[in-house]
């Protein structure tokens, strides 16, 4: 039941990203990154990190792809001419070289991921692990201990990218 | 906490499933007679003009951008608020543990609102009002002229 | 602190190597074929996903919340970089009026 509803969700991300590869209209890329992140957040919680499920919904889908849809509606050169269709289009480039590249790195990664046989090992190695309701709180633990110094460059950077950003954004309006 | 989830997910599929479920219904009850005035854009009313992919005013981006950085902040805290108060953990620490983690969030939330404090003094939270045009025209009829033909009519 | 749910457990991790492996070549995919800057973007989300994903599946199969903290800080780091990147895309659009990656090609040797 549970690897029937997993390999659902892949072939939803996979079918979705696909469609991000695919499509011509840069809006309908958008909306099937939508799908992608909805499908990937899925697939964190049944990696049992259902923190990171949620974190991914808040971010990538309420705030980055935001962004992202903002970003295309203020570079379509299309603009609001008169009789103009309600589709901003885009070109592929070398479509048979980036096919042919990426394939062979997705051969080259399926090979090793066979060979290296992380099924034998996971029965093995890994650790006892102990029932727990959510990760939540583990996080904020080791937020608070061991990574706290990454925890404060992280503000500092959000800081820069905030003014970065804002200054490029709005420079010579 | 995966059967949590689980209800989460038949809420989905129950709420995909009954969208589809209702417009299937009104599909085989509703009469259909389009119309070109029915099938049109809806515009406030309004005649339907120009297409949809206007260039946006740059200032919606900037706003969107300090949006996305404080939602990351926002995540932050979350786990943080969560161990903040732990009962167990301050026993341990002899009550250093609070203290250490408020003075931790206190530095990350100034860091940010450091950047807020730059965006508002660089006046991207205001907004540009475009200026209302008043007109100088006088009108000759009286305003009481009006309430008269109000009363007149007003039974 | 090692406390994370045994569902994963349940899981071949298989499913999440490969799975991973795929969303990864097709974000590589976008990158190498699109033209439109914005898509090239999304195609580096999408890579960016797939190794968090790995990541937190490994990280739940031995027990180690280390992997879900890089996960949070990457995403954080993600957020600022497509802050800064579409910035950066809107100021080339107002310079030359186009983000199309075929004219983009000043640096091209």
């Amino acid at each position: 039941m549970l690897n029937i509803i997993l390999i659902a969700f892949c072939i939803l991300t996979v079918g979705s990203a696909l469609w991000v590869l695919w499509t011509k209209n840069v809006l309908h890329a958008a909306f099937a990154l939508l799908l992608t992140f909805l499908g990937v957040a899925a697939l964190y919680v049944m990696a049992g990190a259902d923190f990171l499920g949620i974190t991914q919904i808040l971010v990538y889908v309420g705030g980055i792809l935001v962004l992202l849809i903002f970003g295309i509606m203020l570079t379509n050169q299309a603009g609001n001419k008169e009789g103009g269709k309600n589709m901003i289009l885009t070109e592929n480039l070398n479509r048979f070289w980036g096919i042919l590249i990426a394939g062979g790195f997705f051969g080259l990664l399926f090979y090793t991921f066979t060979q290296a046989g992380f099924q034998e090992v996971e029965q093995q190695h890994f650790g006892e692990i102990s029932n727990h309701s959510s990760t939540i709180q583990i996080t904020g633990i080791q937020l608070m201990t061991d990574y706290v110094l990454p925890f404060e460059i992280v503000g500092v950077l959000l800081m820069i990218a905030l003014v970065g950003a804002s200054f490029l954004a709005s420079k010579n309006e | 906490m995966l059967t949590d989830f689980g209800y989460i997910l038949l809420f989905i599929i129950t709420g995909i499933v009954f969208c589809f479920v209702i417009l299937f219904v009104g599909k085989l009850l509703r009469p259909s007679r389009p119309n070109e005035e029915k099938l049109s854009t809806y515009e406030s009313g309004e005649a339907p003009e120009g297409n949809a992919n206007v260039r946006f005013n740059i200032r919606f981006y900037v706003i969107a951008l300090i949006f996305v950085l404080f939602e990351v902040e926002l995540v932050f805290l979350f786990p943080w608020a969560t161990v903040f108060g732990n009962k167990h953990l301050i026993e341990v620490t002899n009550g250093l543990w609070g203290w250490f983690a408020l003075a931790e969030m206190l530095i990350f939330v100034g860091t940010l609102a450091l950047g807020l404090a730059y965006a508002w003094v660089k006046g991207h939270l205001e907004w540009v009002r475009p200026k209302i045009q008043t007109q100088d025209f006088t009108s000759k009829v009286p305003a009481n002229l009006y309430e008269n033909i109000n009363k007149k009519y007003e039974k | 602190m090692q406390q994370i749910p045994d569902v994963i457990r349940q899981i071949p991790l298989n499913y999440y190597v490969f799975f991973s492996a795929a969303l990864f070549c097709i974000g590589v995919t976008g990158v190498l074929t699109r033209r439109n800057a914005i898509i090239i973007f999304m195609s580096v989300e999408l890579m960016l996903n797939a190794v968090n994903l790995l990541l937190a599946a490994f990280s739940s199969y031995k027990a180690d919340p280390a992997g879900q903290i890089f996960v949070f800080f990457i995403m954080a780091v993600a957020a600022a970089e497509v802050a800064v990147g579409l910035a950066i895309i809107v100021m080339i659009y107002r310079n030359i009026q186009t983000i199309d990656t075929g004219i983009l090609n000043k640096l091209k040797w």
